[in-house]
């Protein structure tokens, strides 16, 4: 609904963290998002937690993508949680991981307070589809 | 929710109209001019999206503001904006100063959709949250987004930055606009752009302040730096013959910008009669971060001669001119578009022109119509 609304427009942030250099399913769902209407603002590569922190709050997201593929996922999100918690941004930004992220470790993120991961072989419009709905009405 | 209750001070608060709030919370103002970043950013984003509320809050921000430098930067995609705003950031910063960033990116025409890219040229100043970097997309219309960006200057000098950088894509009317908000305009011109050099003569270039050839190690810089300094003065005609005496060519504003820019017009504002500004011309490499200093001096110049000149407070007073009719241009658009509703919306007026029963003229003057009676009704009254 929210994208109805005049002038608003769903903001998300693509985020790589750490060192992972493999962006091509990064420029991918930037290029997506921005198809799909979303502003989006694309971080770069080898982003460390604080900067995503800080690009957060200031461009004052509705969406948090970050996309991981080293591993180190269970490190780096609650870094990222930590410093959105502490400016006060956690509770109303969505925070989606995207990339290789094994079965197991899941549940961890969920509890972070990571929304939804999207591993490989996701689909576009069903990652679309999930911003659109659960993008924070603001 | 944010209690929609009858105080007047409900609207401006946080987070309009699924807020999460409560009445009693500090309000959306007062939390920005505390300091805090969210309540800036949220500002920020409540000028964007024109929620319910965005002018009374900007109107509570006016008396908070006034202290901050607002300095534009544009030039054509690639001329290395974004990077030259990171290195400007950092040196004032380590002059201690404190700077806020809104970096304007085209959006879509078709979806609305935008990549927001300056942020990842603004690497300098990460980690350090008194450079606050805000990416806006164009996707205002008819002045939109020069209001939005006004607004957007508005909240963060109110926020208490010292410096405010504008950075946009100088093509079209829309982003001449935008960066006219700023004291003072520097234009990006990179080397080898003779080309564009002439088709931009008409537009863009007419509204710098200073110049700046970046990527000065390029070749065909001062093959850059030459075409500005003639342009520059043929344009200045009347105005060059009364200070030829140190405006000689090549005399000035060639070669190592870092000095002479700055002997220039110390010489101009010792004469007394700070008169006209010649935009100087100041070659960088803002990936090294050469020439940012002689940069930030023209800047400093140029805000001196704004001051003495009392060219400052005219354009402050043509800006809020500006404004006043900026806003009630998009009133007046909104009460219109109602009025297109009465008619049957947008869509099925523009197929009975497709159709072939009318024309774009007739539906104008038929839309407009209920309103010019009311208006003629209204002088009728007063007289």
């Amino acid at each position: 609904m929210s994208t109805e609304q005049a002038g608003r427009s769903i903001r998300c942030l693509v985020a790589k963290v750490g060192l992972d250099g493999h962006d091509r399913g990064a420029h991918v769902i930037a290029r997506a998002f921005r198809d799909a209407g979303f502003e989006v603002i694309y971080s770069g590569l080898h982003k460390a937690p604080e900067e995503i922190v800080q690009a957060a709050v200031q461009e004052d997201v509705d969406v948090l993508g970050i996309s991981i593929l080293s591993g180190a996922h269970n490190t780096l999100v609650p870094k990222v949680m930590d410093g959105l918690e502490e400016y006060g941004a956690a509770e109303d930004t969505l925070v989606l991981v995207g990339g290789v992220i094994p079965e197991e470790d899941r549940e961890g993120l969920a509890d972070e307070g990571v929304s939804a991961i999207f591993g490989p072989g996701t689909s576009i419009e069903e990652t679309i589809e999930f911003v659109r709905e659960n993008a924070p009405e603001r | 929710m944010s209690d929609e209750h009858a105080d007047g001070n409900a609207a401006p608060e946080d987070r309009l109209p699924d807020g999460g709030e409560t009445a009693h919370e500090p309000s959306l103002v007062d939390r920005l001019l505390a300091g805090e970043h969210r309540a800036l950013a949220r500002t920020i984003s409540t000028i964007e999206n024109r929620q319910p509320g965005y002018r009374e809050l900007v109107s509570d921000l006016y008396d908070h503001t006034g202290t901050a430098d607002v300095i534009g930067v544009t030039g054509s995609p690639g001329a290395g904006k974004s990077t030259l705003v990171d290195k400007l950031a950092e040196t004032y910063r380590e002059r201690g100063e404190t700077v806020g960033i809104i970096a304007i990116d085209p959006s879509s025409p078709f979806t609305g959709g935008a990549v927001l890219g300056d942020r990842i040229r603004m690497a300098s100043t990460i980690g350090d949250m008194d450079v606050f970097v805000r990416s806006m997309s164009a996707r205002g219309t008819l002045g939109g987004l020069s209001t939005a960006t006004t607004d957007a200057v508005t909240a963060m000098d109110a926020f208490g930055k010292d410096k405010i950088i504008i950075e946009t894509v100088g093509a079209g009317q829309n982003e001449i606009d935008i960066v006219r908000t700023a004291d003072t305009v520097a234009v990006l011109v990179p080397p080898g752009s003779g080309d564009s050099v002439q088709t931009l003569k008409a537009g863009i270039l007419e509204i710098a302040d200073v110049f700046v050839v970046n990527k000065a190690d390029r070749d065909g810089a001062d093959r850059t730096v030459q075409e500005l300094m003639e342009m520059i003065e043929l344009g200045d005609g009347p105005r060059f013959g009364a200070s030829a005496g140190h405006h000689g060519p090549g005399a000035t504003h060639n070669g190592d910008a870092e000095n002479e820019t700055q002997g220039d017009h110390e010489e101009t504002d010792g004469a007394g009669t700070p008169a006209s500004w010649q935009p100087p011309i100041v070659e960088t490499i803002a990936t090294d971060g050469d020439g940012i200093d002689a940069l930030l001096d023209a800047f400093a110049d140029h805000r001196q001669y704004l001051t003495e000149s009392g060219e400052l407070a005219a354009r402050s007073h043509r800006r809020h001119a500006e404004e006043i009719r900026t806003l009630l241009r998009e009133d007046v658009h909104e009460l219109l578009e109602t009025e297109l509703e009465r008619h049957g919306g947008v869509d099925g007026l523009a197929e009975a022109v497709q159709r072939g029963e009318t024309d774009p003229y007739t539906i104008a003057s038929d839309v407009l119509a209920p309103v010019e009676d009311c208006l003629a009704e209204l002088d009728a009254t007063v007289e």
